[in-house]
């Protein structure tokens, strides 16, 4: 294992990405993902890659589409307002089946919001992210570690199934500092047959397209997709569960609220209460299974969110209802403290003694 | 005995561009461009979004279709990615001159080494003929139904006239394809647009005024004299910057 470093999290995603062989980065500045640009800026002449502020998120987003059309490594990071800039690329960027990471640390919204940590474009994220049907894979990291770990990850899962890895973290996990050890990931090499790189009068054109005018090409391409999006449904689900062997409760929760809400379990164990938390890892595709198997045992759920309650509908999609799910959220930039979250655990667990 | 070939960086597709319309001159230009400097295998195109959206389909380089106007970002990255491939864009008026205005001024501040042919036939062709960004003062569009008003509706935007104000740009042309005399001009300048992107000498930019039949309501024949009468004075054709040769004479 390599030496550990401390790093803040913006930075061990940037660092991870030229691990993973990222060497083409586009950004526009903008809070509290920049340290993710200032690294690049630094980086990227020494190594020969590029760094390129962009002069718009918009613009940043199709010079990503650029050089993920020649089927090299390529990523964009930004925070909530940005990525609502980004979702026309996104939207492109699926429809022509092209590899991207993009970073999204977000913050508090809607419109200008503020610059305080938030998970409120969860919806945005998991949902597709822009016009039309597709799906982004979504990571959502708990750790500076796991910041690097799904950045490598992201861009492995995007070459294998040619569209765009998001990291959705929030602005804890790209301003915290924690030690890191950062390790060149193991080298996989994926098919670029259809990347535009120059015919060099030895084969057929290469086209990047997303315009289909006849319906039935076009409904055969989301077909395929979605073919596809169903393969990573069966195979790339990541989670964490912590304490749910005898659970009663069940905390929802990823990312920072993940990282509180493990220390109210631990608080409320120590109370005798059976409480668990099961931590998705993928937001898309969502664990649904773990959470329809712990719905045999659980009484109730609880999703803890930095939003007005999201992940919350999936939590109840994926149990099928059959318990309650209750939401323990702070909004705004606002962080649930883990008394919070033990006093939540405890009324719930209250009212089941009843 | 003179033998008129198809150039060989056009492909065998049949273009859908409407009677008259001058896209099919100005493709054949560009694929003339690219036969005569040997770059057909290491070139990669840039479609708009427009009537030209399908330019995909007629060249036989490879080809990346951009979102409305993202065309000179698009082509950024792929040049980033790798330098010793010639890039260029395709694009239209709405395309470069409206949506896009801001990563076209961008990729000229950057001095990218790219290569962009700008399509100026004053209207939006592909949704129906509504004003476009260059459309001239009282011109009569689906959007302008009484005549552009500029007290409302503005004026048009002269982009090379705008663009020899950016350091970052290296020529700049404006040519017509009208008659024969301009379509040979508009082949040297089309030449030359790629041949500095071979040099490395950066950021190029032709500006063809072009006509659109259809949309203006005319035949091809009456377009080609519109044109001449209405746009050139707005649109006075000529080398608007050439870095390279204002080097060279000082």
């Amino acid at each position: 294992m390599a030496e550990k470093v401390l790093m803040k999290g913006n930075e061990a995603i940037a660092e991870a990405a030229i691990l993973a062989g990222c060497r083409h980065y586009f950004g526009y500045p903008i809070t509290p993902q920049t340290e993710v640009a200032a690294y690049m800026a630094k980086r990227m002449p020494k190594i020969g890659g590029t760094f390129l502020q962009a002069e718009s998120e918009v613009a940043a987003i199709n010079m990503v589409m650029g050089v993920a059309a020649t089927g090299k490594r390529t990523m964009t990071s930004s925070s909530s307002p940005g990525i609502s800039l980004k979702s026309e690329g996104l939207s492109y960027i699926a429809g022509c089946d092209l590899p991207t990471l993009v970073v999204n640390v977000e913050r508090g919204g809607p419109g200008l919001g503020g610059i305080q940590p938030s998970q409120s474009d969860y919806f945005q994220a998991t949902r597709g992210g822009g016009h039309g049907d597709f799906h982004m894979i979504v990571l959502a990291p708990a750790s500076v570690q796991e910041m690097a770990d799904l950045t490598i990850h992201g861009f492995d899962l995007a070459d294998k199934y040619r569209m765009t890895s998001m990291i959705l973290a929030d602005g804890t996990m790209g301003q915290m500092m924690e030690p890191v050890s950062l390790e060149a990931p193991e080298v996989h090499t994926y098919d670029k047959s259809w990347a535009v790189t120059g015919t060099n009068c030895e084969r057929e054109h290469n086209i990047v397209n997303s315009l289909y005018l006849v319906p039935e090409a076009l409904e055969k391409t989301n077909f395929e997709r979605y073919e596809r999006y169903r393969m990573i449904e069966e195979n790339e689900v990541m989670y964490e569960e912590f304490m749910m062997d005898d659970a009663e409760i069940c905390i929802a929760a990823f990312g920072v609220a993940a990282r509180v809400s493990k220390n109210a379990v631990l608080a409320a164990r120590a109370e005798g209460i059976k409480v668990g938390m099961i931590r998705p890892i993928t937001l898309w595709p969502f664990p649904k299974a773990v959470f329809a198997k712990a719905a045999e045992h659980v009484h109730t759920f609880i999703s803890v969110e930095l939003s007005m309650g999201q992940m919350i509908e999936d939590v109840q999609l994926a149990t099928k209802c059959t318990r309650p799910v209750l939401l323990c959220n702070r909004a705004g930039g606002m962080i649930p403290s883990p008394e919070e979250v033990l006093a939540k655990i405890k009324e719930v667990a209250g009212g089941m003694s009843k | 005995m003179i033998v008129f070939d198809k150039p060989k960086s056009l492909t065998d597709a049949p273009l859908h561009y409407c009677p008259g319309c001058t896209h099919g001159i100005i493709h054949r230009l560009i694929a003339e461009a690219i036969d005569e400097l040997g770059i057909e295998g290491q070139t990669i195109g840039i479609a708009p979004v427009g009537c030209s959206v399908m330019a995909y389909n007629y060249f036989t380089v490879d080809m990346v279709q951009a979102a409305h106007g993202r065309a000179p970002a698009v082509a950024t990255g792929v040049k980033r990615a790798d330098p010793s491939k010639i890039v260029f864009t395709y694009q239209g008026d709405g395309d470069l001159a409206s949506i896009g205005t801001c990563e076209t001024i961008h990729a000229a501040a950057r001095g990218e080494n790219i290569t962009i042919i700008f399509v100026n036939n004053a209207i939006y062709g592909m949704t129906g003929g509504q004003m476009a960004p260059t459309s001239l003062p009282g011109q009569v569009t689906q959007t302008s139904p009484y005549g552009r008003d500029v007290a409302t509706q503005g004026y048009p935007l002269k982009i090379c006239e705008m663009l020899s104000q950016v350091d970052g740009a290296a020529y700049l042309e404006r040519v017509a394809v009208n008659n024969v005399k301009n379509v040979k001009n508009a082949k040297k300048a089309i030449l030359k647009a790629f041949k500095n992107q071979v040099e490395g000498k950066g950021f190029s930019l032709i500006e063809v005024v072009s006509t659109c039949p259809t949309n203006w309501g005319m035949t091809p024949e009456k377009a080609l004299e519109w044109l001449n009468d209405n746009m050139l004075p707005y649109y006075p054709l000529g080398v608007y910057k050439d870095k390279y040769a204002e080097e060279a004479a000082k």
